[in-house]
């Protein structure tokens, strides 16, 4: 080993020292402030008081303009037999529970996007077309989406839909909160239509302590755990029930957040871009000692 | 010393043989698919739905492609950054088929965009989503096509250089041209280091990357493959996959263009390859084992059975027969381990990105429509087709071998072979 070889490979060492030690400085930097979650608008919905009318599908689908089917169209009960996913047709779907052994103690539930505190969705988006607003919105800009279905991937709840039938100009279809009424004050098209107020609308804080009351007035009537105060971190759409909450399509979740995994990878490999230039300084380094070395061994040779 | 002076040539040969006459056929077919995806939407040309939002597109066009081009990045650091000279033979090859290999990734996720004229939103700031693994991915990829363009410059102007000769009228400007062309020429090689290592960085990145993008999907992947360190493991698969990619295609051309493969050259490059491959194993059992995922094998279902697939045929097979001397000397052998470990990361694309795809609530399943294939085999059909056509009119595959028939009477005259 040669002195410049020595030389090179303390200064390599060094290069690598920085490059592990600088990230975790700045690291905390970039420390997200928490969002208020608790005055985000959320619903609560309470499936044992669903009676399954599917009146917030009707009135999501005129809400949102999305086909044309007839009224009768959804009085169709047979549409229980199966379980049916939000589509690009339907933002929201009702299902019946799956114990279908006693017919008459059949329950129904609706689902639709989830409006995530942490959406997986939009930490997943490459170009931003998904965001979360203040009020606890998850919304989606058409005109930024490329197309690469992502968000779709990463959903913990399946619920994007694609619009694959559309040849030029597909968008992703999910629940929009109804942003522009909730923003004017009013209640989303779904919680307005419901007969028997399965739906509640209001501050994600007040329906958290809300549905507790709910549980502790009737612990009988009810399972004791609020589907969405903590699953990944929160939801703004969260639901009570009185079986395990899998019967209405709602997965079972930790409470860690989605991204927080991959952000933090993504993170500690490429924010502030010290890694990869010091992977840079370190191989341009190596290539540049070994030309060296090289050169040298060939005025040796030429001497001899 | 002497015996390393092979220089790149373009290859005499004629362009349609048999084989590129099938692929012409096979690219054809593709060229149409593409059009009709472009045409009538993803509805009607794949198979892809709610539940399965990806399909082989991305896992073999993208996934695959990205890893399967990774022989450009791991040949520059041997050779050019680690200075193993003797290797300098393969570099270009590699580097020809890196740089086809992303264009063409680029190419099939186009078809896959729902919105392909969308493309270039990454790159503007104000659209930049930090957060999003994809954005790092698309970024990289994006600028590491440009730094392999960069790279295959010097090859172009080699060709160019000393023999331009514009037509008609233009022909008064032949002198200019040259003189640029050297001009470019010499500013490319004193900065085509930093652009080597600007590859191997940015390759380095991608790759892991493109690991981290299922990370996302925790409930949603198999647990045989669902593990935070994919991004580890997909960096040692790629660099693992880097060699034997040079070496299948190293001795594919040399069968297709009749030339003595380079056994030596390859055997030696080989010798790394088992330790890589014992690397990346070691990990990804380690990693199982840690994840108490080892009881999934005992199901029997598609996942298991496409996970000993991926491990036995694609890892441990080539890698028992790569570390054995005179198996790497052994063109047969090589090539057959080189297949396999190429065959075994093919595997492993599809299943992280497709098999091991399992959403709780899925009616349907994902199988590849007719025209999906069709692409996708157009796309490998036409990527092969250009690289013939490149190494025939381009100084890329070194020739210090020479045709079969005269290396029996000369063998140790140096070829002359007509550029
Ligand atoms: S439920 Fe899915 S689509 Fe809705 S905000 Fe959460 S991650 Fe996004
Ligand atoms: S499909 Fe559109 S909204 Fe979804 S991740 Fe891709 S760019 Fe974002």
């Amino acid at each position: 080993m040669n002195k410049d070889r020595r030389k090179f490979l303390k200064m390599a060492t060094a290069t690598v020292a920085a490059a592990t030690i600088l990230p975790s400085v700045s690291e905390a930097s970039l420390e997200h402030c928490e969002e208020d979650f608790d005055n985000a608008f959320g619903v609560l919905v309470d499936t044992t008081v669903c009676i399954g009318c599917r009146n917030c599908e009707l009135a999501c689908d005129r809400q949102n303009e999305l086909t044309d089917h007839p009224k009768s169209y959804f009085m169709d009960n047979t549409v229980f037999d199966s379980r049916r996913r939000p589509s690009v047709e339907s933002y929201t779907v009702v299902n019946s529970s799956f114990d279908s052994s006693s017919t008459d103690n059949k329950s129904f539930g609706k689902i639709q996007c989830m409006h995530c505190n942490h959406p997986a969705c939009v930490s997943a988006c490459i170009v931003g077309a998904l965001t979360k607003c203040k009020h606890g919105v998850v919304s989606y800009d058409a005109w930024k989406c490329i197309g690469c279905r992502y968000c779709m991937v990463a959903c913990p709840f399946q619920i994007p839909a694609y619009e694959y039938k559309e040849a030029l100009k597909p968008r992703v279809m999910k629940c929009t909160f109804c942003y522009d009424l909730i923003h004017n004050d009013k209640k989303p098209a779904c919680v307005e239509s419901c007969p028997v107020e399965a739906l509640t609308f209001g501050k994600r804080g007040d329906l958290i302590k809300h549905a507790h009351v709910k549980i502790e007035a009737a612990p009988n009537n009810y399972y004791d755990h609020v589907f969405g105060e903590n699953e990944i971190g929160g939801t703004s759409w969260m639901y009570l029930a009185n079986k395990d909450f899998i019967n209405y399509d709602l997965p079972k979740l930790e409470e860690e957040k989605i991204p927080s995994l991959t952000e933090s990878i993504q993170h500690g490999i490429f924010k502030s871009f010290l890694p990869p230039l010091a992977l840079y300084g370190f191989l341009g380094l190596v290539m540049h000692s070994i030309r060296q070395d090289k050169k040298k061994e060939e005025e040796n040779d030429e001497q001899s | 010393m002497t015996n390393s002076h092979e220089v790149p040539t373009p290859i005499n040969v004629k362009y349609f043989s048999k084989g590129a006459i099938v692929l012409s056929f096979l690219t054809l077919i593709g060229l149409c698919g593409y059009i009709y995806r472009l045409i009538v939407g993803l509805d009607a040309s794949t198979n892809l739905n709610n539940q399965f939002p990806w399909g082989i597109w991305i896992a073999i066009d993208v996934a695959s492609g990205v890893a399967l081009a990774a022989g450009g990045f791991t040949t520059a650091l041997l050779a050019d950054v680690f200075h193993k000279d003797k290797y300098h033979s393969l570099t270009r090859p590699a580097l020809l088929t890196a740089m086809l290999g992303y264009t063409f990734v680029v190419v099939g996720l186009l078809a896959d965009l729902g919105r392909y004229y969308n493309v270039w939103h990454p790159m503007i700031p104000s659209m930049w989503q930090g957060n999003s693994v994809l954005f790092e991915v698309g970024l990289c990829v994006m600028i590491y096509l440009n730094v392999l363009y960069c790279e295959f410059l010097p090859i172009l102007i080699e060709k160019f250089m000393g023999h331009v000769n514009l037509p008609g009228i233009l022909s008064r400007y032949n002198s200019l041209v040259e003189s640029l062309l050297r001009i470019s020429n010499r500013t490319l090689y004193r900065v085509l280091s930093l652009f080597i290592i600007a590859g191997v960085v940015l390759s380095c990145l991608h790759q892991s990357s493109l690991g981290t993008l299922m990370v996302i999907a925790p409930y949603k992947m198999h647990p045989l493959w669902y593990t935070p360190i994919l991004p580890l493991l997909f960096l040692l698969s790629a660099i693992s996959v880097g060699f034997p990619m040079v070496i299948f295609e190293s001795i594919l051309s040399a069968w297709s263009f009749k030339l003595k493969p380079e056994t030596k050259t390859l055997a030696s490059i080989a010798k790394y390859t088992p330790f890589l491959l014992f690397c990346y194993l070691s990990i990804k059992l380690g990693d199982l084992a840690i994840r108490n995922a080892f009881g999934y094998l005992t199901e029997i279902n598609i996942q298991s059975v496409a996970f000993v697939l991926e491990i036995g045929i694609g890892v441990i097979l080539p890698m028992v027969l790569l570390f054995q001397k005179s198996k790497r000397h052994s063109i047969k052998y090589l090539f057959i381990s080189a297949c396999c470990i190429i065959f075994g990361i093919l595997v492993n694309r599809i299943n992280v990105f497709l098999i091991a795809y399992t959403p709780p609530f899925s009616n349907d399943f994902y199988f590849p429509s007719l025209i999906e294939v069709i692409v996708t085999v157009g796309l490998i059909s036409g990527l092969i087709l250009i690289y013939r056509f490149m190494v025939i009119h381009l100084p890329v595959i070194s020739v210090q071998r020479v045709k079969f028939n005269i290396v029996t009477d000369t063998p140790k005259s140096k070829a002359t072979i007509k550029g």
